[in-house]
């Protein structure tokens, strides 16, 4: 074997590694085994990972932020008013620490308020998050692609064709609307990172949920000879089943009051219109209709709000519903708010019943996914320490 | 759906959009600007059903990088000078990355676009996810770093440290004020499309040559998300610009944007970069080189010059002038020396320079080592405590500075000082430009135009003022920067651990008071004032005392 010698080029200018011995336990001195972040109190025994990731990313003048909001609206109020919501956690009234020549920056011992007790009970950060919505899309992807595979579209009828490409394709434009003008925008508002975090996770569900449903539509116009991809669009600006369901989705839109929008759609609307549409109309009257694949998508929206959203918002209003300052306070205010909402969403759902009569093969009666939908509601509010409001009896 | 084009797919999705029919939204967030509807394309046409995947992986990457470091015994070879400094960028960055997030829906009801309503939702938890990932990476060097303390109180120190408030405006910046002057132009078109160059790829690639490969790696996974989000900006700004109303306040918001990123992102980063390192072969870029390359050709040449044929007036003058505030007035090192200046009040130890560092600076710096050297020398000489006070208030030549109203640095190049009596208090700034962003940009009218919307400089700026007249090591103990011993510093100025060397609150109980220097200025008359400011700017370099009159 001969071996050709190259000529060796000039050297390579590269950092030298170096041994430091720059790691934990190689000496000891103050502080080298306090490793844990020492700034909050964590829920449980143990800080969680989740908590680490995220508590007091977000300052709050009354402990630590010593210098206060350095940047304020046209009116001198910065960062993250208190009063954006007018519901309370105890403390809140307390005044922000005053800071003057030689004041010092001591505030109130954390966490100074009650607010910063909230905790996502679903633990959500950027891994948990990622993980998550990756499985759902790639799931929902095969679910289609296999369907798609075994002509499963073949076995639908024609009324089901006609249901889905305008009721199916109805509802994206609720989930994208909620998501991006009610969630996306409720996530600068909220007082702590936990509560805009888990109401940003919250908001990628539905934008999530309603392309998936867009994606899906798209398929079923490659795959259904005839389907009218456009017909959601038509029956969201003009069916008259569908009005009173995007006349309450818009006023959602634009409460001002960020935790009135996170009660009012994940407490009243989903329980009394989403799940009445998902769950006790679309799930039930899939099957009968030949069509096992639009479950699978509309069951992982269904799993995103039953398993996820509702969980940290029970956790969230729950806090306040039993504050040791403010409890009747928050109470008296979260029943004027189930008066208006529920209202508001009783009319919107009755005027989706014409639907439960489109297809061929009917789900169960309208008047029973109500009833089953109003002790959903009723059961959500129980274990929030809320009386079932007497609109519901509409 | 999986075989679906994605042109074909993110043209589906803009069918979700609708117009209310019962019920119009009124914004939360103002602005001064108008925009007319028009359909502006997202040109990265980004659809969640790969969106989420896509980063699932890059996440596996990032935390397969992550164990393998702990594995792989990666502290063993990190160099603490460089990990110390994290100390402090790690406390800041979450939040900015954070508001970033929360800024979004600042954009909603200004900018009549629903497809780019779309990319800025996805910007939304871009951000979210940067976030956390950066605090997971405090997190690991916390649990495997030789010294965690500055780590495990991170977020106190940022909160309440005159350096972490420095870094906070540029997450405040984003979330407050004029919808658009804050979540575009500040944000995106400046912040991100400029200062992420520095933040995220120059940064990490000093991070890679001091023996720590997590941080390019989280922050390279960040920054492959920062180009949607220049995309947002920019398609932003077209609209914008079609309007020709809202020129004046462009050149406005560019001018204040440019100015405070550049003060505020460039004392930061080029301190890290320049003092942070070990690394001091001589054809590594220096923090300068890095600028005129990512910053000066990459951004004002490629993308900003350009704009002005839509009329986008450009703040020639300001680029310029930070090239010459960085290149010839020595902006960096004036910062590096005042943060070690003040190190007794940080929550991270900083190393001394040595005559390798010396020796780098002068090349890269010719006639650094004359302005420079000889504070250094003393900095070193007086890191272990031994009878006497820290440097900051032994006599090395060195006045302690006035700090800037608005940018919150101090005022180190020390000629370009202004002052300005506003809401009764005689303020100072850092230069001019920070004098206009406070006394005429952030006002209620612009150049007789009416401008309501725009946002206020608030808070108490200067954080010495809190500690007028404390004993320093009240100082220290009221900010919380003690060890677990309860009166071992967590700021030290060397990188020794032996407990013998390091400095305690005992040391600084002896020192003189805190006084804060625009408590000072305010207690003088008229003419005391002028005779401050006069030999003020005859200060410096280094923060040398002004010559004596002749």
């Amino acid at each position: 074997m001969t071996a050709t010698v190259e000529p060796r080029s000039a050297q390579r200018s590269a950092p030298q590694p170096m041994f430091t011995d720059a790691e934990a336990g190689a000496k000891e001195f103050p502080d080298s085994a306090a490793r844990n972040f020492n700034y909050f109190t964590p829920q449980k025994r143990k800080q969680s990972h989740y908590e680490d990731v995220t508590v007091e990313v977000q300052p709050d003048p009354r402990h630590y932020l010593s210098q206060g909001w350095l940047y304020g609206f046209s009116d001198g109020r910065g960062g993250y008013p208190l009063d954006w919501t007018v519901l309370k956690a105890w403390g809140v009234d307390r005044p922000e620490p005053e800071r003057f020549p030689g004041s010092g920056g001591k505030g109130y011992d954390w966490p100074a308020h009650g607010w910063h007790e909230f905790r996502d009970p679903n633990e959500e950060w950027e891994l948990t998050l990622y993980r998550y919505n990756a499985n759902v899309v790639r799931q929902i992807n095969q679910n289609v692609d296999s369907a798609r595979e075994t002509k499963a579209f073949e076995q639908w009828n024609r009324n089901w064709v006609t249901f889905v490409e305008r009721n199916i394709g109805a509802w994206m434009h609720v989930e994208h609307g909620l998501g991006l003008y009610v969630f996306a925008n409720a996530q600068r508002r909220a007082p702590t990172n936990m509560h805009n975090n888990a109401i940003s996770v919250n908001s990628m569900h539905r934008i999530r949920f309603a392309q998936d449903l867009a994606l899906y539509n798209l398929t079923l116009s490659e795959e259904i000879a005839d389907f009218d991809g456009a017909a959601h669009i038509e029956t969201w600006n003009s069916d008259p089943a569908w009005q009173g369901v995007r006349r309450v989705a818009e006023q959602l839109t634009v409460i001002d009051d960020w935790a009135e929008a996170v009660f009012a759609v994940n407490v009243v609307f989903e329980p009394l219109v989403g799940e009445l549409f998902r769950s006790h109309l679309v799930q039930h009257a899939s099957p009968g209709n030949g069509d096992y694949v639009t479950p699978t998508l509309v069951g992982a929206g269904e799993h995103d709000y039953a398993e996820r959203d509702l969980r940290y918002t029970k956790a969230m209003f729950s806090l306040l519903t039993n504050d040791k300052e403010f409890a009747d306070h928050n109470t008296a205010i979260l029943d004027q708010w189930l008066s208006t909402w529920t209202t508001r969403c009783i009319t919107a759902a009755r005027e989706l019943q014409p639907l439960w009569s489109q297809p061929d093969a009917k789900p169960p009666r309208f008047e029973d996914g109500l009833d089953r939908a109003k002790n959903r509601f009723s059961a959500i509010l129980a274990e929030l320490n809320l009386q079932t409001p007497k609109e519901l009896t509409q | 759906m999986s075989r679906q084009s994605v042109a074909k797919a993110h043209e589906k999705i803009q069918e979700l959009a609708w117009e209310p029919l019962y019920h119009t939204p009124v914004s939360q967030y103002g602005t001064d600007y108008t925009f007319q509807k028009a359909k502006k394309k997202d040109p990265l046409k980004q659809v969640l059903r790969s969106y989420f995947p896509m980063q699932e992986e890059k996440d596996h990457r990032v935390y397969g990088a992550s164990d393998g470091a702990i594995r792989g015994n990666m502290f063993r070879q990190v160099q603490e000078r460089w990990l110390e400094w994290q100390k402090l960028f790690l406390s800041i960055i979450p939040l900015p990355e954070i508001s970033a997030a929360r800024a979004m829906p600042l954009l909603f009801n200004t900018v009549p676009n629903p497809e780019l309503h779309n990319g800025q939702a996805i910007q939304m938890i871009d951000e979210v996810r940067h976030s956390t990932i950066q605090q997971n990476l405090k997190r690991l060097y916390m649990n495997n770093y030789i010294d965690p303390a500055g780590f495990n109180n991170s977020l106190r120190n940022f909160q309440n440290d005159y350096c972490g408030t420095i870094g906070r405006q540029f997450a405040e910046g984003f979330i407050t004020g004029d919808a658009i002057t804050a979540a575009s132009i500040y944000l995106t078109i400046v912040a991100e499309t400029a200062f992420t160059n520095t933040l995220f790829v120059a940064m990490p690639a000093e991070a890679a040559a001091n023996g720590d490969y997590l941080l390019p790696t989280v922050f390279h996974s960040v920054q492959s998300d920062e180009s949607r989000h220049i995309s947002n900006g920019y398609a932003t700004l077209l609209m914008a610009l079609s309007d020709e109303g809202n020129h004046q306040l462009l050149e406005r918001d560019l001018r204040y944007a440019w100015w405070n990123n550049h003060r505020v992102v460039d004392a930061a980063i080029g301190t890290f970069i320049e003092y942070g390192t070990k690394d001091r072969r001589k054809d590594r870029e220096s923090y300068s080189e890095m600028w005129r390359r990512w910053i000066y050709d990459d951004y004002y040449r490629s993308y900003l010059v350009p704009l002005e044929k839509y009329g986008l007036v450009i703040p020639h003058d300001l680029i310029e002038e930070s090239w010459n505030q960085i290149w010839n007035k020595g902006y960096v090192h004036e910062v590096a020396q005042f943060f070690a200046t003040g190190w007794l009040a940080n929550y991270w130890r900083i190393d001394p320079m040595t005559d390798k560092d010396f020796e780098w600076f002068e090349y890269k710096y010719p006639g650094w080592y004359d302005k420079y050297g000889a504070w250094w020398e003393n900095y070193a000489r007086l890191s272990v405590a031994n009878g006497h006070n820290p440097i900051a208030l032994e006599d090395v030549d060195y006045v302690y500075p006035a700090r800037c109203w608005t940018c919150m640095v101090p005022c180190l190049i020390r000629e370009d000082m202004v002052m300005a009596e506003v809401n009764g208090q005689m303020r100072t700034y850092c230069h001019e430009a920070c004098r206009w962003t406070d006394t005429v940009a952030f006002r209620p009218t612009y150049q007789g135009r009416e401008t309501p919307n725009m946002g206020q400089l608030i808070g108490k700026r200067e954080w010495e003022t809190l500690y007028h007249g404390w004993n320093w090591a009240d100082v220290v103990s009221d900010m919380g920067y003690v060890r677990d011993d309860g009166k071992t510093l967590v700021a030290q100025p060397h990188l020794d651990l032996d407990p013998k060397k390091m400095w305690t609150l005992d040391h600084l109980r002896r020192c003189p008071p805190l006084l804060s220097p625009n408590v000072l200025l305010n207690e003088m008359t008229p003419d005391q004032q002028k005779a401050y400011h006069a030999d003020y700017v005859r200060q410096g370099p280094a923060g040398r005392p002004a010559p004596a009159s002749a």
